[in-house]
Formats: C-alpha cells, structure tokens, sequence
C-alpha cells in the first residue's frame, strides 16, 4: 500500500475509556480524522482513485473499528474548516457519517430525516451542477445501496406506528416528504436519464463509446459520477421495486444490463450479488425458474470461489448472509421444476449438505412441506415495504408486516397451484407411455381431475421471457393422446461446442504464454 | 374464436401514446386520472396494456386513498383474459413483421410455423397485479370471486371455472370478449398437452355442446386444420394442430448448435 498516510503508526490521542465517562461530544475531532479528512480532500481533488478507495474502504474501517465503535464519528462542521468548507466534500462527508451510524447505532428520526436532506442536497449537486470528481465504483454503489436500504428502513420504522410518541407522530407529519416513495424512485430514475447511461451502454455495443472496458473511470480527465450512479440505479430500481412486489417492472429497469457478460455491476461484489439476488428473486415470483436457478447457480459458484478475497471487507458478513438467502432461494426453485443439472457440481454438493433434507421434504407437498416453504422464503425474501404513509387518524397500528404476508400468501397460494405436480413426474418418468386410468388409478385421483393436473404441469412449465420468447421449464416432456399419456424423455444436452471453445481459448493462452518465455 | 381484432393499427396507436405518457412519467402521480380512463378504454375497446396497468396499480399502491375499487377490479379481468390478447398481439407482431396482411380472421390464417411459435404460457399477468393489491382490498367479495376464477384458470379446471362464471355474470359481462378470450385460452393450453382430444373432454373445457360444438368444429376444421377422427367405440376425436409441445419430436435440437457469443470468443484467435 504506497499511501502517504499514516493514521495507523500516530499515537492514539483518544482515550476510549475516558469518552465513556464524558459521553459523546461531536465536536471534538481526534487528530486522526483530521488527517483522514485531510488526506482524503486532497485525494479527492486529485483525482486519486486508488488512494481514495483505499481510504475510503480501509481507513474509514479502521478508524471506525478503533475509535467509534458505539458513537457517530465527529459532526460535519467540526471537520468542515479542514477541507476549506468544500460544500460538495462536506455531503459527501456526511453521507458516510449517516452511514457509519445506521450501521453501528440506532438512527433517531430526526437522524433519518437528516440524512434523506443529505441525500437529496448531494443527489441536486451531482445532477444540476457540473462535479469535477472520480470516485471509486465501491463507494458510487455503496451510495445507491444505502440509499435504497435508508428508505427500505424508513419504511420499515414508520410502519411500526404503535409505540409512536407523539414528538415522533408530530415529526412524520410535519416532515412528510422524508423518504416519500415518489422522491426515492424520482432520484433514481433521474440519475438514470441524466447520465444518458442507457444510451451509452447502447452505443457501447456498437463500439462508439467506452464504458465497461474502462469500469466506468473516465480516464480523459471527465467525472464518472453521474455515469455510475446512473448505472447503478438501475439495480437500485430493480431492488425499490422487489421490495414493492413490483417484479415485473424491476426487470424492466435492469433491461439494458447485460447480466450474462461481465459489466460494471460485476466490478463491486456487493453490486454483483444486490443484481443476481434481485434478478432471481424476481424471476422465481414470475414462475421463470430456470433463468433464477441458472443466475442463482453462476453466483453461488463465483461466491465460493472467490470468498476468501473477501474475508477482510466491511462487506464479508452481508456476502456471506446473501450467500445463504440465495442456497435457501436455489432450494425453492428447483423443489417447484427439478433441474438439477443446470447446477454446477460444487453448488449442487452446497445445496445438499444445507438443504437436502429440507428439499426431499419439500417433495412431499403435505402440510409440512408448506411449512419448510414458508420458512426458506421468509428467510430469503427482500425486507418488502408498504410505501404509503400511515393514516394518523385512525387508532395507531403496526403495519410493517402487511407487505411481506402479502407476498408469502401468494407465493404459498403458487405452490399450492403446483402441488400434485411433483408427484404426476415421479411418475412420468418411469414410464413411456401409460394410460390415463392407470396413472389416476396410482395417484388415487379421478380421470378427470388427472386431466386438469397434466393441462396445470403444461401450463405452468411454460413461460414468455421477457423478450416474448417462449421457455420451457419442463423436465419431462409429455402428450396425450385421446386417453394414453406419451412420456418423451428429455436428455440433458451436452454443450460440446462450449467445451471446445473454451478449450481452444485456453489453449491458445497457454501457447501465448510459452512464446514469451525467452529460454536463455 | 379470437374477437378482438377490430383495427388493430388504431389498436396501437392509442396504447402508444399512454404507453409513453407511463414512460416517461413511470413514477408521476399526475397520470392517474388518465390511467383509469385508459383502463376503461381498453375495456370497451378490447386492447391491454400490462404495463399501464401495473403503473396504475403502483400508483395505488403509494397512494391508497386514491385507490378505485372497481377500476382495480377491471385490471384483474383484464389479467385473467390477457392470455388470449398475448397470443393475439404476438401473433400480429409476427405477421405484421413478414408482411402478412391481417385477415379478418381466426387462427386459422396464420401458418402453422407461426402457431408453433404462440404455444407457450403467457406472463402471470394476475399474479402480477395481486401482488401489489393490498391484502385487505383482496379480501373483498367481487375480488375473491376473481382470485378463485383465476385459480380455476390456473390449474386446468375448467369445468369449474365455468360454473363459476356462470354464477357470477355481472362480473363477466361487464367485459366484452370475455368467453371468447377464456375459450382461445383454454384451446391453447389443450393444445400444448394433447395430439387427440376426446369430444367431450373439449367440449367441457371451452363450454360450448350439442350442436353449436358441431358447427364450431366444423369451422376449426375448415379454417384451422383441425381433424375430426371416430374414435374406438366411444364418440368423436379431435385432432389437434402439430406444434412442438405436443410433438416433442418437432423440437429444436440445441445439441448440436453453438451460439454467435461462443463464437466470438475465438475471433481473435481466428483473425
């Protein structure tokens, strides 16, 4: 690390033991974060990516860790006068003082409402005025990230409206724009627009612009903030309307992302897992299981081959839950449409020692087995949020809890839809052809019902993506003929022509790299 | 068997322009009003548009007090029938895209390649809606009786369905089209899954017997390749139109294909 800053090797002039006695004083700046902020202005003006990450996702830790482990690190004014009260530093600065808070304190409201004006002040100075800086894609999504999770936890603590004080009713009225719906999504949208990325990412394909090659840095001395917000917003979009059960719409706002290459959604971890969590999630609530399982699928794979990278960021622990959800959410998908073999060998070995038991219960489409799907999407849903505010009129009642019921109830109600269907395959796939009676008779229901169960399994196999193409979730394919039901097995497709290529590819590395050794 | 064809040019027109009113304004409360009367128009007019109508519903969904019952309602007959306008408006994408000139037609002019194409499931337009209508407007009675219709739908019972329509009317007349887009559904499923169709299992699924199922079979036979066979001992088969679902033979063999992406990896090897 070549930083010139040296906060680690300065004696600690901060008592911790002494702060406690005094309480907090958000005046008091320890010298280290005077240097930290000094530092970090003068990176900033320079242009400094490198230096700025490292600050930014080391040192910031670190000081974090040492020196405000239970308190707000000190008040945007009191550091203000060490970086020439630069206006746009000061946002940027506070929008990590909020952030530091939500994630190791409980924010007041007057804290939330405080950061939301935050948010807005800098969100209007990136979007109206010109901003001359480049900041590392880490922090760019970290911000989006955040403020999705600000307004989903606003949500969430506005819904809980029995143990209100009325200081804290009279606040939400009086500050009723805070965290509104329509200002969240406007943001996001308008980063979107205004940085034309839909358009860049268009002309990128074409070759008339750089955008992915370059991570989004803008190396002709321009700024990349208002391109990579942009970009990232669309994956906040998809995440604001996951969380509003609006799947369809969400899908839509990732559109110009090409999840199936490499982009700049894949440069952050923490921006790669939000997308691939959401895209699938959405997907599974729209019946598109296969395209879930196979995003599901590449994700957990990368996620464990790479964790060990990870072990030291501040993002570890959220890496590792998403990991989980998304095992639990794989289980899900491939108990309703078993297609194991879209499932790499590593990820399916996971799969089984977390879920396996779980999964062969969920076969069994009995009470229990309603339960077990219960449990995994509850634990691996999006925190959902009722968006609108709260009658204040009315007696006071919690209603965080309404909008995920919600979409548990008609997630369970799907199931239910497919709950014979299971049973129906174990069957088919034994036989090649069998007659109708017969197969009733062995699932002990009655010809016509038979009927209905195979019209469900067809109809609920077969989706339109999102291109209007037709795709088959169906592991065993079947028709009937008058009353004889044909089963027709379906092989797994070995991919020989993807095998080749990339051996070829590799190959060709291989020589590469043995034409530049220079035997002496 | 599909009505609502009409004119489909002034068909897209006015889905075009609040369809880019709700792009541009995806998160603008000012369109509500003209998002309800869109919803009504479609209605009267027998068109659809699942995106203005999700962006109605979100709009409801923010802010609640503004939220019409009834219009909600409508969205979710709409839902339920979107399965025969998806088939109608691929369909015309398709033909419109090679040229064909739209007769006043049925199935039945359409090549068969195009028909292979349709046979899949649409979107879960109805899921899609429920899912951001609050739990306590679901629990009202006109919309229980919708969630169990869609149900019925769901699941292949159409027997069910039926007389459950049957019971309700006031629902299902106040859209028009509305028989005739569950009965184009409930072909399309019928044909995913069967080669022969015993009479009448057909006849209970699209609701129609006795001699008015004589006359629409005839037709189909006439205009849509359908066959009509004795069958052993036991009254009238129907052939249904070949299509990949219900010929898996007909399917694509992807086995053997390798798509432009893998290609291009080698390019520059190749170069």
């Amino acid at each position: 690390m070549a930083t010139t800053y040296d906060y680690d090797e300065a004696p600690a002039t901060y008592d911790e033991g002494r702060h406690q006695d005094l309480g907090y004083d958000p005046n008091f700046v320890p010298d280290s974060v005077k240097s930290f902020v000094v530092h970090l202005y003068r990176h900033i003006r320079e242009k400094n990516v490198y230096e700025i990450h490292q600050m930014y996702e080391i040192s910031f830790q670190t000081l974090s860790d040492r020196l405000f482990k239970d308190t707000p690190w000190p008040s945007v004014d009191a550091v203000a006068h060490y970086v020439d009260n630069d206006q746009v530093f000061c946002l940027l600065y506070r929008e990590m003082w909020f952030r530091h808070l939500y994630a190791r304190l409980s924010p007041t409201l007057k804290q939330r409402i405080d950061s939301w004006d935050n948010y807005c002040s800098l969100f209007q100075v990136v979007l109206h005025r010109v901003v001359n800086m480049q900041l590392p894609n880490q922090w760019l999504w970290d911000m989006v990230d955040e403020f999705v999770y600000q307004f989903q936890s606003f949500c969430q603590y506005r819904a809980k409206m029995k143990n209100k004080t009325e200081q804290e009713i009279a606040l939400l009225r009086q500050y009723d724009q805070a965290w509104n719906v329509y200002g969240v999504l406007n943001y996001l949208q308008a980063f979107v627009e205004k940085s034309n990325i839909i358009q860049i990412l268009e002309q990128e394909k074409e070759g008339l612009e750089q955008f992915t090659a370059t991570d989004g840095y803008d190396y002709s001395g321009g700024s990349n903030v208002l391109k990579v917000l942009g970009y990232f917003s669309m994956v906040g979009l998809l995440r604001v309307h996951c969380l509003l059960g609006d799947y369809q719409t969400g899908l839509k706002c990732l559109l110009p992302i090409d999840i199936s290459q490499q982009g700049v959604y894949t440069s952050v971890i923490g921006s790669h897992i939000a997308t691939i969590y959401h895209y699938g999630f959405a997907n599974l609530m729209l019946r598109r299981y296969v395209e879930a399982i196979r995003e599901f699928n590449k994700m957990l794979l990368y996620i464990y081959k790479t964790k060990q990278y990870h072990q030291k960021s501040p993002q570890y622990e959220q890496i590792l839950k998403k990991n989980e959800q998304m095992y639990a959410l794989l289980a899900i998908c491939l108990s309703l449409c078993p297609q194991v073999k879209l499932v790499d060998e590593t990820v399916n070995s996971q799969l089984r020692e977390k879920y396996g038991e779980k999964m062969a219960r969920m076969q069994r489409y009995d009470d229990e087995a309603f339960v077990i799907y219960d449990e995994l999407f509850s634990y691996a849903c999006p925190k959902f949020i009722t968006p609108s505010a709260p009658s204040f009129e009315e007696p006071l009642v919690n209603y965080n809890q309404d909008a995920y019921r919600l979409q548990l109830k008609l997630f369970l109600y799907e199931v239910k839809q497919q709950q014979l269907l299971s049973g129906v395959r174990t069957f088919l796939k034994v036989y090649s052809t069998i007659s109708l009676g017969k197969l009733a008779n062995y699932m002990e229901v009655d010809e016509p019902t038979l009927r209905t169960i195979l019209l469900t399994d067809k109809h609920k196999t077969h989706a339109v993506d999102s291109d209007g193409k037709i795709i088959s979730n169906a592991d065993v394919d079947f028709y009937i003929d008058d009353d004889m039901i044909h089963v027709v097995e379906s092989k797994p497709v070995k991919r020989y022509g993807d095998y080749f290529l990339r051996q070829i590819v590799k190959l060709e590395g291989v020589i590469n790299d043995m034409d530049r050794i220079k035997l002496e | 068997m599909v009505r609502e064809r009409e004119t489909p040019k002034q068909q897209q027109q006015v889905s075009y322009t609040v369809e880019q009113l709700v792009a541009v304004n995806p998160y603008n409360p000012d369109i509500l009003p003209d998002l309800e009367n869109y919803v009504n128009e479609q209605v009267s007019s027998q068109t659809y548009s699942l995106d203005a109508n999700l962006c109605l519903l979100r709009l409801y969904q923010f802010e609640p007090e503004r939220m019409s019952t009834q219009i909600v309602a409508r969205i979710l007959v709409k839902a339920c029938l979107s399965s025969s306008l998806y088939l109608f408006r691929i369909m015309y994408q398709l033909v419109s895209r090679l040229g064909y000139v739209i007769p006043n037609a049925s199935f039945s002019f359409f090549p068969p390649a195009f028909l292979q194409a349709l046979m899949a499931m649409p979107a879960p337009d109805f899921s899609l809606c429920l899912f951001l209508i609050p739990e306590r407007v679901q629990m009202e009675e006109q919309f229980k009786t919708l969630i169990v219709l869609s149900h019925y739908l769901e699941t292949g019972r159409f027997r069910q369905f039926w007389d459950e329509a049957a019971k309700n009317r006031h629902i299902v007349e106040a859209v028009p089209g509305f028989e005739q887009a569950i009965q184009t559904y409930a072909i399309h499923v019928l044909s995913l899954t069967y080669q022969k169709i015993p009479r009448p299992v057909l006849a209970e699924a699209i609701n129609i017997e006795g001699l008015s199922l004589d006359k629409f079979l005839e037709h189909q036979a006439a205009n849509s390749g359908w066959i009509l066979e004795k069958g052993h001992g036991r009254g009238q088969l129907i052939v249904l139109p070949r299509n990949e679902f219900n010929h898996p033979e007909l399917k694509k063999s992807a086995a053997d294909s390798v798509p432009l992406e893998h290609i291009t990896r080698i390019f520059p090897i190749l170069g």
